[in-house]
């Protein structure tokens, strides 16, 4: 059997997982051959960490998907450091810079998106590239051209207030660098956050040390001076991160006469308009997802694995419940599904709870008991267990403002601590897990002549599985000899003392 | 019990025979298979309760007087998957390779899948000195009474702990924890582990197991700030289809921490049986020969061959395991006879209901036990056996130190133990009497020759020097030797000394939840009862207190469910459905129902249990399993 001839173009995250996922159905490329064209002359890398190589606390090495010698243990006919130019769909073939051709079964677009830059003077040189002093934060590169043109102490502009500026500006802020964030929305991540939430978060931030010029647009950039905004006043800048958005990369598929529209459209079986040609992340849009991000792409990636490779062939891609968390240390963000909906709404149930000074936020719309949208900010535990309700379909719990505070309840049975006060526990009160006694038998068991801790211990065996409850068991020894109303009656209460 | 018992047909009562009756009918019995269909058709399955000495021996009679392949035990349910990813990691499985009270100088613990607090009571004086010191975290589904003890409490949705490990060695990297040193010097394998928890970031691992990714960062902080501490496994995160790869995971974690053959620091799995650790080690084991010695391994088998007397090549190959065992009884290529030894496989078994038919498709089922267990009442000839204060014998701790139990009392007339038993049925089988001792202390000087240069070497320990109270910890191979209480201090036990991390990724439960089995169900103990309650269920106290099967469940899932608290209620699975009642808990995960696996018959836990198999170990998904809650039918509910 001829192996079925897969290329992908682009060693980004959805190519580079789609090749392991192929190869876990086909480890030897029995059924599969790979071809792998990457622009970039290192491995795919995971873009998720960059923040972490911008702040320090990774290197290169570590964000990379896989190692050097990946593509020769798995069969992967690699191409890296050129590109696709040009693509013939009738012949099925691909043209790459250096005059190599790639032929293919079945090609996979996976080529990402681009930044988008706004129309901003003075951030694009004569040529059309970005001017100098000014940088996309979009993939290795602009990582090192930020750490090597922003030394610790020099201020950096950042244009774009969503979730990767948000990374970018607390990277840098947690490096050393004075930011300040400038985004022509009234309020932060305006498509994940309501106002109230953007505010609470941007209050946050400000904690961290960014400064922030909400509802304003940069007007002009110039080397020196820093970046003009639209009210007149000017941010001091030695660098400016863009981080404004971006395009799908599709120009391939376009001049090859595929249907694009704001991405490759693909339908369930990631197919674009070629029966030969797929597209899966960021290049490409189905009607069931955002794109731009990660997760949305490995989904992709898998059904793709399961179609091509045989292994699955009912698979389908049917969209992607996208949760966004910002991913910043001491910063506890979760969005999902609809949040733009209020308290005032009245075919939606909505819960909110607010604590701005100490920075907590927490809103969850339920429509018939289901979460269909959430924001949690500054309640880790609470974001986890509602983003698996609203992921999982599970019904919430009757008690919502429990779901909003988080942290599990102490389960049904009382436990006395070391520190309880004897008088005020329930007869009920278990003493010894170990044994099974609660305080009503070792009541039981003083009022029926067991008046010293050893008699107790005999009569009851408390204390003598894991011993934990020794202490409680001799401060409840002390409370019963107390209780005992005269010393003629028991003289060793006086003994005792 | 104090006779044999005996039925003459399946449909027959087991009726009181003498102890020559009854060997000599079985005897004949498994001669006759034997000379029929061969000696595989005669199965053999033993337990992690049983001394060295029983262990050992049983392996032995299989092996020689039976010469059949068909042996192993239930501690393949048990410890299976952590010993496989200890052997993988270290080149060698001790269960904990420190001894246990070094445990109490540590100041922080993590404890997976480890509800100590009712399933070992007193190791809770070991890990209370973390507890006090904001140190000690407990990864459990439930809020166990060990969680309510902990500081940090990881609530991970069941089958997904190795998300979860993933998710805490990529914040070992990323937040700067990493001992580099450490892994240059004394490991091998980093990178490639890396490449795959570097896809495992903690807000992606949140999604999958529900822990907060803030939380999963405050675990690997108290452990990497701790000056020293441990890192413990047990059956909540082992029982699993992937628990090899779940404990590599958790190993993983500890290496990257540099924590293992460190003095006061590492991993260890916490033993679940009475001779867990030693009962894995002396040849139970379908693979297994004693010394912790392969049986494929052709010096291994010229070596216990030359202990035994007999030529290797007549020794037999490797067998099936446990449930795989279980699954073939009766089946025209499987077993058709099986003696059971310290197991109560109709309660304890994964998939019960299947085990229990198969059992029944047996021609002859013969348990030794000293109480009538479910099992033995399902048994065609039953020998009364001496318990614990009634015989010699050593046992192996979870730390790995041999220990003596000497008998304090005598047994009771007609009770006799497991070795005479034995001996009895190998005499018949034409054996000659002395090669199955009968005096424990007689069969632990074989098993020492036999261990000896073997990687769990007991050759050095006697009973002398443990009547004198030496702790001795294996390997001890030499009666001048110490003992290792601490391995890996210098080197592991691979032929480079390194350890050795495993690339392991994760995959998920075996039978996730879907719309007709909405719920994930978990079992384990509670604190009084041991194993099948074939024991602790004869003691009025502890049936007392825990006197039948219940279900743990958030109110709002028993709610949705229409099932009330203090109401009987049945779970269902693809496999089968238990009936107990309801017990509402806010603190449960609203997807989890809990149930203890201690009760028999229509309240069998492992009634609906996934007998689904570790690739490597062999160990069921006793922990986890899709089910539905509903109440139980008027009619189906226990007397």
């Amino acid at each position: 059997m001829t192996p079925r001839r897969v290329a992908i173009i682009g060693y980004g995250m959805a190519g580079a997982r789609l090749a392991d996922q192929i190869r876990r159905h086909d480890p030897t490329g029995r059924q599969v051959s790979v071809t792998m064209v990457g622009a970039e002359p290192h491995p795919g890398y995971n873009r998720i960490l960059l923040s972490n190589v911008v702040a320090g606390s990774m290197g290169i090495e570590d964000v990379l998907l896989h190692q050097r010698d990946w593509a020769e243990r798995n069969a992967v006919d690699l191409r890296l450091g050129v590109s696709a130019i040009g693509l013939d769909t009738g012949s099925r073939q691909v043209r790459l810079t250096g005059g190599s051709t790639v032929d293919y079964d079945d090609l996979v677009l996976a080529t990402g998106s681009t930044p988008w830059i706004p129309p901003v003077q003075g951030l694009l040189d004569d040529r059309g590239s970005l001017a100098e002093g000014v940088v996309a934060f979009r993939d290795l590169n602009d990582c090192r051209q930020i750490l090597d043109s922003a030394p610790v102490g020099t201020p950096v502009a950042v244009i774009g207030g969503g979730l990767l500026g948000l990374e970018a500006a607390r990277g840098l802020t947690g490096r050393g660098n004075p930011v300040t964030v400038v985004h022509q929305v009234g309020h932060l991540m305006e498509r994940q956050l309501d106002p109230q939430a953007g505010a609470v978060l941007a209050r946050v931030l400000r904690d961290t040390g960014i400064e922030f010029r909400l509802g304003r647009t940069a007007a002009k950039y110039s080397v020196g001076k820093g970046l003009e905004l639209d009210d007149g006043s000017t941010v001091e800048a030695g660098l400016v991160v863009v981080s404004a958005g971006t395009r799908p990369a599709s120009e391939l598929a376009s001049a090859a006469g595929l249907d694009v529209e704001r991405g490759v459209l693909i339908d369930d079986e990631l197919r674009t308009s070629d029966p030969h040609v797929r597209a899966i992340g960021d290049c490409a849009r189905h009607p069931g997802t955002v794109s731009g991000l990660v997760q949305p792409a490995w989904e992709q990636a898998a059904v793709l694995a399961d179609l091509l490779t045989g292994a699955e062939p009912s698979s389908r891609y049917l969209g992607t419940q996208v949760v966004t968390r910002l991913k910043t240390r001491g910063i506890d963000l979760a969005t999902m599904g609809e949040v733009h909906v209020d308290t005032d709404c009245t075919d939606a149930e909505v819960v909110r709870l607010e604590d701005p000074a100490r920075g907590r936020y927490a809103k969850i719309v339920l429509r018939d008991d289901l979460v269909t949208g959430a924001i949690v900010l500054g309640s880790p535990d609470a974001a986890a267990t509602i983003t698996q309700l609203h992921d999982r379909g599970i019904p919430a719990p009757t008690d919502r403002m429990a779901l909003l505070l988080g942290r599990a309840l102490p389960s049904g049975v009382e436990s006395a601590g070391v520190e309880a006060d004897p008088a005020a526990l329930p007869a009920s009160t278990l003493i010894c897990r170990c044994n099974t006694v609660d305080k009503g038998r070792l009541v039981t068991a003083w009022r029926s002549g067991a008046r010293s801790v050893e008699d107790l211990v005999t009569a009851t065996r408390a204390s003598t599985g894991c011993g934990g409850c020794k202490a409680a068991v001799g401060s409840l020894c002390e409370w019963l000899t107390d209780q005992t109303p005269t010393p003629a009656e028991n003289p060793r209460s006086w003994a005792a003392t | 019990m104090t006779t044999p018992l005996l039925r003459e047909h399946r449909d027959a009562p087991l009726r009181p025979v003498s102890w020559d009756t009854a060997l000599d009918h079985v005897a004949s019995r498994l001669a006759e298979l034997r000379e029929q269909h061969g000696a595989d058709s005669v199965g053999v399955f033993g337990g992690g309760g049983l001394t060295n000495e029983k262990a050992y021996q049983l392996g032995k009679f299989a092996r020689v007087a039976l010469g059949t392949s068909q042996v192993d035990y239930n501690g393949r349910f048990c410890m299976s998957s952590a010993a496989a990813a200890g052997i993988k990691a270290f080149g060698m499985d001790r269960g904990m390779p420190f001894p246990v009270s070094d445990v109490a100088q540590a100041d922080a613990v993590l404890l997976i899948g480890a509800n100590v607090a009712e399933t070992m009571p007193p190791f809770m004086r070991h890990v209370l000195p973390a507890a006090r010191s904001g140190g000690l975290i407990v990864i459990d589904p439930r809020r166990t009474p060990t969680a309510e003890q902990a500081s940090l409490h990881l609530q991970p949705a069941p089958g997904t702990d190795l998300a979860l490990a993933l998710g805490m060695l990529h914040a070992v990297v990323a937040d700067g924890h990493l001992d580099h040193r450490y892994l240059a010097d004394r490991t091998s394998g980093f990178d490639q582990v890396w490449r795959i928890a570097a896809a495992w970031w903690p807000e992606r691992v949140e999604r999958v197991t529900g822990v907060a990714a803030a939380d999963q960062r405050a675990a690997v902080r108290l452990l990497a700030r701790a000056r020293n501490a441990y890192v413990l496994t047990a059956r909540g995160t082992e029982q699993h289809a992937s628990g090899v790869a779940t404990v590599s995971a958790w190993i993983n974690l500890c290496l990257a921490l540099g924590l293992p053959g460190r003095p006061g620091s590492g991993y260890g799995c916490l033993t679940g049986q009475g001779n867990g650790q030693g009962g894995r080690e002396h040849g139970q084991k379908a693979d297994q020969l004693p010394g912790y010695r392969k049986i494929d391994d052709p010096a291994a088998r010229a070596h216990v061959a030359g202990v035994w007397g007999v030529d290797p090549d007549s020794l037999p190959g490797p067998g099936r395991s446990a449930y795989e065992l279980l699954d073939a009884l009766g089946t025209g290529t499987g077993p058709r006879a099986l003696l059971v030894f310290g197991s109560n496989l109709v309660v304890s078994a994964p998939r019960a209901g299947h085990v229990a038919a198969r059992l029944d498709a047996l021609e002859l089922l013969v348990v030794a036990d000293f109480v009538l267990s479910e099992t033995a009442a399902a048994a065609d000839v039953v020998f009364p056996v001496t318990q614990w204060a009634e015989e010699d014998g050593t046992m192996t701790s979870l730390e790995g130190r041999v220990l003596l139990r000497q008998r304090a009392l005598s047994a009771p007339h007609g009770v006799r133990s497991d070795l005479e038993l034995l001996q009895g049925l190998a005499i018949r089988l034409g054996q000659p009497a002395q090669r199955f001792q009968t005096e424990a202390e007689e069969v632990f000087e074989e098993l020492r020759r036999a261990s000896a240069g073997g990687i769990a070497d007991y050759s050095g320990i006697s009973y002398d020097r443990l009547r004198a109270g030496e702790a001795l910890h294996w390997p001890v191979p030499g009666v001048d030797h110490p003992g290792t209480p601490r391995a890996f201090l210098d080197r592991f036990a691979h032929p480079d000394g390194l350890a050795r991390f495993q690339p392991v990724d994760h995959t998920g439960p075996a039978e996730p939840p879907d719309a007709e089995f909405p719920l994930y169900a978990t079992t384990g103990r509670v604190l009084q009862h041991y194993q099948s309650g074939a024991q602790t269920r004869r003691v009025p106290e502890l049936l007392a207190a825990q006197p039948e099967a219940f279900v743990e469940v958030h109110p709002d899932t028993a709610r949705r469910a229409g099932v009330h608290d203090g109401q009987w209620a049945a779970v269902t699975s693809r496999r089968g459905q238990v009936l107990a009642r309801v017990r509402c808990l806010p603190s449960m995960r609203l997807d989890t129902v809990f149930l203890p696996f201690h009760f028999p018959g229509a309240e069998r836990a492992n009634l609906i249990t996934n007998p689904a198999l570790d690739p490597t170990s062999r160990m069921p998904e006793f922990k986890v399993c899709a089910v539905r809650l509903a109440p139980a039918d008027a009619e189906a509910l226990p007397a």
